[in-house]
C-alpha cells in the first residue's frame, strides 16, 4: 500500500477514539481510503478520509467513557489467556518439578500458617474481657532464702484494705479455686469452681444468659457455666434448682452464664459460688479471716481508667510491712497486669522474666525459617527451570512480545503457582488442624472470616510470585533472541552463586534443627530416666473431697486389703507427685540464725513408706512398734545436706532433735530423694512426719496379680460403701509423672515435627536441584563416559558440590546451635551435657540424607547409555 | 416509544447489513449505501447508526477473525437479529398499507 491517510487525521483518531475501537475504525478508514484512491484520486481520498474522522469524533467521545457495547479489552485478554495456557502447559508437561515446587511451597505456607494460628491464640490469650487492660492479679514476692520467690495468694484481709484505703482501685474481689464434688439429684460430678465476691462478676463482664447473678446479700447461690448446666439438667430449666456441694451444704442455681472462653485463664472454672458462702463454710477461711500471714486466696482487682499499674504496685508494695510484726519473709506486693498473665508468668528475684513469650518466640522464628526455606526451594527450583524455557522467550520476542509482555508473561506464571501453593496449603492446614490442636493441646480454626488472614496470606503468596519470578522475568526477557535461537546461552558461573548460598543456607538450617530436636528429647529421657525414690506402679492416687472418708482409716484400710486387690494403703497430706506446701517454722541445733530455708512438709501414715515404695537410706521407716514414732521424723538426703548434720559431728544424723512448730521431733530416718516436684529441678529439702488427721489423699498401691480393670472395680466397691454419694475418682501416679513432661514433650514433639518438615522440604528442593543439574549436564556425563569415566566417577562429579555445602552448613550450624541449645539448657538445672557426638550425628545425618537425595539422581544420570545422551542433537 | 422507532437513515443502514449478511461491517456498508443510493456518505454517520441499530438490539455484532487485509486489524461484523427482520417487515408493511390507501393509485 504506498498511499498513506493524512497523518494528522490519523493521529486525531487515536488521540480521541477508546482503543477497543479504534482498530475496527481504523480498519474501515482505511480501506475505504484505498478503495477510494482507485476511484477517485487520492486528494478526493484525502478529503473524505478526514470528513469521515471529523464524522466519527461524536461517536468516539460518546464511546469513551462507556463500555456497554463494545465491553471487551480484546487484544488484553486473548493474551493473557495464552499466558495462561502457557503457564498450565509448563505445570503439566514438568509434573515432577510442578509438584515439587507447588508442595514445597505449600507445606512450608502451610508450617507458618499453623504456627501464625498458634500465635494469634496465644496473644488473644485473656482478651476477650471487655476490661482486660484494666485487670490485675495481685502477686506478692517474699524471701525465704536468698532469692525472691514469687506467688500469686494473698491474705484475705488484704483485699478490704486495697478497697478502703486506695482510690486507684475500681473494684476488688477475693478469689478461690476448689475441685468440688457438685451433685443435682443422682448426678455427681467433680468439676473445678471458684468462690468470689460479686466484684469479680463485673470486672469479667461474665455474660449471664438466664437467672440473675449474685450480689453481696446471697450467699447460698451458685451460677453455673452453660456446659456444666447442661451436663447435669440436660435441657431442663436449672434456676432455683438444689445443688449440693462436696456432700455438705446445698445451694440454689441463681443464673447460668456462658462459659469462659477456651483461650482465657479462666477456661477450667465451670461455677462461681459467693465469697460469703465459702468464709460461712470453710474452716480454713474462718480462721483466716483476719489473718495477714495466711496467704491461700488471690485477689483480682480493676484499675479505674488512668491509672498506672506500676504506680499502683509501687503504692501498695509495702502495705504488710507497714503493719505491726512484719513477718521474716518481707512480702511485697505487686500487680500482674492481666495482658500478662498468660505470657508473662515466670518471676526471678522478684522481676518478671517472660514465660510462654519464649514459645512465641521460638515457634515464629520456626515459622519463619521453615517458610523462607520453602520460599528459596521456590525460587531456586523456578529459576533453575526457566534457563529452558530462553527458546520460547526468543521465538516470541521475534514475532513481536515487547519486553514488558514477556516480564508480565513471567511474573502471572510465578504468581500463579504461588497462588495454586497457597490453596494446597488451605488444604493441608484444614486436615492436618486437628492433628496440631491434639499435640498443642489447643482448639485452633483457621480464621475464615478474619480479613487480616486472608491479607496476610494472599500477600505473602503475592511476594512469593514475585521475587521468584522475578529472576525469569527480568534477567530472560532481556536475552537477544538472535542469540538465544541460535543457541549461545551464556551459562554464567557467577549465576549458580546466589543458588548455592540458598540451598547452604538450608542444610544450616537443617543440621540446626536436627540438633535442637536431638538435644530436647535427649533431656527429656535425662529426666525420665532420673530414679525417682518410690515406685510407680500400680500406685494410684484418691483425693479425699468426701468428709465421710475421714476419720476411718483402720476399718478402710483393712476393707481394702482384704478385697485382694490392694498390696497396701495410706494416707498423706499431698499426693506423691505433688508437693503442698512447707514451712520456715522449722530449726534444728547449728542452724545459721538469720537464714530462713523452706523445708517442705508432709504428714503422712505408718503405712506410707511401704505404700508409695521408698528407699530407706539409714535408719528405720515409721512403725507402730514405735509407740513415740509420733514424735519421730524421716528426712531426705537434701534435707540432711541442708540441716548438714553429717560433715558437722562426722556422724549420722538418726537421733539428731529437729524442732517444728513448737514440737520437738527425733530423726529416726533418712530416704532418698523422692521427685514430687518438677524432675527437671533438684528435690526440695522435705520432712516427713506422722499425723493422721491432717491428710487429704488415699494413696493405694493395687496388687500386681489382679489386672488393673478388675482392681479398680473391687476399689470402688470399698469406697462406694464408704462415701456412696462421691464420684469415684481417682488418678494414676504413672501419668500425673508423666504429666510433668507435658510442657517439654510438647515442645520436643512440635521440633522434631516441623523439623521433619523442614528437611522434608529441604529434600524436595534439592531433589529438584539435582535432577535439574544432571539434566543439564547429560551431554558432558556422555562425554565423560564415552571416555571413559566409571559410574563412580560421575557420581562423585555430581555429589562433591553438595558434600562441600554440607560441610560448610554443618561449619555454621554448629556454633549456633551451640549458643542457642545451651541456653535453654540453662533453664534446667537438672540437665544433660552438650556432647560434641550429638552435632556430629546431627551433620551426618544431613549429609547421608543429602546423598541419597542427590545420589538417586546423579547415578540415574551416571548409569545412562551415553549412546542416548550423545545421540539427539 | 424509542425502541421500536426507526429513522429513515437507521432503516437504510439496516437493510444494507441485511444485503450485505455476512459481511456487513462499517466499511462494506458505506459502500452498499453509496452504490444503491448513488449518494455519499460519513462511516461516522454510518457507525453512530449501527450502534444506535445495536442498542435498540436490532442487529448484533462481534469482532471477525485476522485477515490479511486492512494490515491485519479486525472487522466488527454485523448482522440483523430476528427482532430486527421483524421490525423491517413492520415498516414495509406499513408502508403497503399507506400505498394502498392512496385512492386510485392502482
Amino acid at each position: 500500500m504506498p498511499n498513506k491517510p493524512p497523518r494528522l487525521a490519523t493521529r486525531l483518531l487515536h488521540w480521541l477514539c477508546p482503543p477497543h475501537l479504534a482498530e475496527e475504525l481504523e480498519g474501515d478508514l482505511d480501506e475505504l481510503f484505498q478503495q477510494r484512491i482507485c476511484e477517485a484520486g487520492l486528494r478526493q481520498a484525502q478529503w473524505r478520509y478526514l470528513r469521515d474522522v471529523i464524522s466519527l469524533v461524536p461517536l468516539a467521545l460518546a464511546q469513551r467513557n462507556t463500555d456497554t457495547v463494545f465491553s471487551q479489552n480484546p487484544t488484553n485478554t486473548i493474551m493473557i489467556r495464552n499466558y495462561l495456557k502457557i503457564a498450565f502447559r509448563t505445570i503439566t508437561k514438568n509434573k515432577g518439578y510442578s509438584f515439587i515446587n507447588i508442595f514445597g511451597l505449600a507445606s512450608g505456607m502451610a508450617v507458618a500458617m499453623l504456627i501464625g494460628l498458634w500465635i494469634y491464640d496465644e496473644l488473644s490469650f485473656n482478651r476477650q474481657f471487655k476490661h482486660h487492660d484494666r485487670l490485675a492479679m495481685l502477686w506478692q514476692f517474699v524471701k525465704f532464702d536468698a532469692e525472691k520467690s514469687a506467688y500469686d495468694v494473698m491474705p484475705i484481709p488484704l483485699a478490704q484494705e486495697l478497697r478502703s484505703k486506695y482510690p486507684d482501685f475500681e473494684s476488688v474481689g477475693l478469689s478461690v479455686s476448689r475441685d468440688v464434688i457438685v451433685a443435682a439429684g443422682d448426678r455427681k460430678l467433680l468439676k473445678t469452681g471458684n468462690y468470689v465476691e460479686p466484684s469479680f462478676i463485673d470486672m469479667l463482664s461474665l455474660n449471664v444468659v438466664s437467672g440473675t447473678r449474685f450480689g453481696n446479700t446471697d450467699v447460698n447461690s451458685i451460677l453455673l457455666s452453660k456446659s456444666l448446666a447442661q451436663t447435669l439438667f440436660d435441657n431442663a430449666d436449672p434456676l432455683n434448682k438444689l445443688i449440693k456441694l462436696d456432700n455438705k451444704q446445698t445451694v440454689k442455681v441463681a443464673g447460668v452464664y456462658e462459659d469462659f472462653p477456651d483461650n482465657s485463664t479462666f477456661n477450667d472454672v465451670q461455677f462461681l459460688v459467693p465469697w460469703k458462702f465459702f468464709a460461712a463454710n470453710d474452716e480454713g477461711a474462718r480462721r483466716d479471716r483476719d489473718q495477714w500471714d495466711s496467704n491461700s486466696y488471690q485477689i483480682i482487682v480493676q484499675l479505674k481508667p488512668g491509672a498506672d499499674f506500676g504506680q499502683v504496685s509501687a503504692k501498695i508494695r509495702d502495705i504488710r510491712m507497714k503493719r505491726d510484726n512484719p513477718p521474716g519473709y518481707k512480702p511485697e506486693f505487686y500487680l500482674h497486669p492481666m495482658r500478662q498473665w498468660h505470657l508473662y508468668s515466670d518471676f526471678k528475684d522478684g522481676v518478671n522474666i517472660g514465660g510462654l513469650i519464649t514459645f512465641v518466640w521460638l515457634f515464629g522464628s520456626i515459622g519463619v525459617i521453615v517458610l523462607l526455606l520453602a520460599c528459596i526451594n521456590f525460587m531456586n527450583l523456578s529459576t533453575a527451570r526457566s534457563g529452558k524455557r530462553a527458546k520460547e522467550v526468543g521465538i516470541r520476542k521475534a514475532i513481536g512480545s515487547l519486553r514488558s509482555q514477556l516480564i508480565s508473561q513471567f511474573f502471572s506464571e510465578s504468581l500463579l503457582m504461588a497462588l495454586l501453593a497457597f490453596m494446597v496449603s488451605i488444604v493441608l492446614v484444614q486436615l492436618t488442624l486437628p492433628f496440631f490442636n491434639q499435640v498443642s493441646e489447643k482448639k485452633l480454626v483457621i480464621l475464615w472470616t478474619n480479613p487480616a488472614f486472608w491479607l496476610a496470606g494472599l500477600g505473602f503468596s503475592l511476594l512469593t510470585g514475585l521475587i521468584a519470578g522475578s529472576y525469569p522475568a527480568l534477567y530472560l526477557s532481556a536475552f537477544q533472541p538472535v542469540k538465544v535461537l541460535k543457541g549461545i546461552l551464556r551459562t554464567s558461573r557467577s549465576a549458580t552463586i546466589p543458588r548455592r548460598v540458598l540451598v547452604g543456607f538450608q542444610f544450616t538450617v537443617s543440621v540446626t534443627l536436627i540438633t535442637g530436636t536431638l538435644i530436647v528429647f535427649r533431656q527429656i529421657e535425662h529426666a525420665k530416666d532420673r530414679p525417682v525414690g518410690y515406685s510407680r506402679n500400680g500406685l494410684m492416687e484418691i483425693g479425699m473431697n468426701a468428709p465421710e472418708l475421714y476419720n476411718h482409716y483402720t476399718a478402710l484400710r483393712n476393707d481394702l486389703l482384704n478385697t485382694g486387690a490392694v498390696a497396701d494403703m495410706s494416707e498423706s497430706s499431698n499426693p506423691i507427685t505433688f508437693q503442698a506446701g512447707g514451712t520456715t517454722d522449722i530449726s534444728w541445733k547449728g542452724k545459721k540464725p538469720d537464714s530462713k530455708p523452706l523445708v517442705m512438709s508432709n504428714y503422712i501414715t505408718h503405712d506410707y513408706g511401704k505404700t508409695v515404695g521408698w528407699q530407706i537410706k539409714e535408719g528405720r521407716d515409721f512403725s507402730r512398734d514405735f509407740p513415740t514414732d509420733s514424735a519421730s521424723m524421716i528426712l531426705n538426703e537434701a534435707a540432711v545436706k541442708l540441716m548438714g548434720f553429717e560433715q558437722r559431728n562426722g556422724g549420722s544424723p538418726i537421733g539428731q532433735t529437729v524442732v517444728q512448730s513448737g514440737r520437738q521431733y527425733t530423726v529416726i530416718g533418712v530416704i532418698h530423694d523422692m521427685i514430687k516436684e518438677d524432675p527437671f529441678r533438684p528435690v526440695s529439702p522435705s520432712f516427713f512426719a506422722i499425723n493422721y488427721r491432717n491428710v487429704n489423699t488415699i494413696n493405694i498401691r493395687l496388687a500386681p496379680q489382679l489386672s488393673t480393670t478388675d482392681a479398680l472395680a473391687k476399689v470402688e466397691q470399698v469406697f462406694k460403701r464408704y462415701s456412696p454419694d462421691s464420684p469415684f475418682d481417682y488418678k494414676f501416679a504413672d501419668d500425673q509423672y508423666n504429666r510433668k513432661f507435658g510442657t517439654e514433650q510438647r515442645i520436643g514433639r512440635l521440633a522434631g515435627g516441623f523439623t521433619i518438615l523442614a528437611i522434608l522440604i529441604s529434600c524436595l528442593g534439592l531433589f529438584g536441584m539435582a535432577s535439574f543439574m544432571a539434566e543439564q549436564r547429560t551431554k558432558e556425563i556422555g562425554i565423560r563416559k564415552a571416555l571413559g569415566a566409571s559410574v563412580f566417577n560421575v557420581w562423585q562429579l555430581l555429589s562433591t558440590e553438595y558434600v562441600v555445602l554440607v560441610a560448610i552448613a554443618f561449619c555454621l550450624a554448629t556454633p549456633l546451635a551451640y549458643i542457642i541449645l545451651s541456653d535453654w539448657l540453662r533453664n534446667y538445672p537438672y540437665r544433660i551435657e552438650l556432647s560434641w557426638w550429638i552435632f556430629v550425628l546431627a551433620g551426618l545425618s544431613v549429609l547421608v540424607v543429602t546423598l541419597l537425595t542427590v545420589s538417586y539422581q546423579s547415578l540415574k544420570a551416571a548409569l545412562m547409555n551415553p549412546v542416548k545422551s550423545l545421540r539427539s542433537e | 416509544m424509542k425502541g421500536t422507532y426507526l429513522g429513515e437513515f437507521e432503516e437504510v443502514v439496516l437493510l444494507a447489513v441485511a444485503i450485505r449478511s455476512g459481511d456487513a461491517y462499517g466499511a462494506a456498508v458505506v459502500n452498499e449505501i453509496e452504490q444503491q443510493m448513488g449518494r455519499s456518505v460519513n462511516l461516522g454517520a454510518v457507525h453512530s447508526a449501527l450502534n444506535r441499530l445495536q442498542e435498540k438490539g436490532l442487529v448484533s455484532s462481534e469482532m471477525g477473525g485476522m485477515t490479511a487485509e486492512r494490515g491485519g486489524r479486525r472487522k466488527r461484523l454485523y448482522t440483523v437479529t430476528a427482532y430486527g427482520r421483524r421490525v423491517l417487515e413492520e415498516v414495509r408493511q406499513l408502508r403497503n398499507q399507506m400505498w394502498n390507501a392512496i385512492p386510485g393509485f392502482n
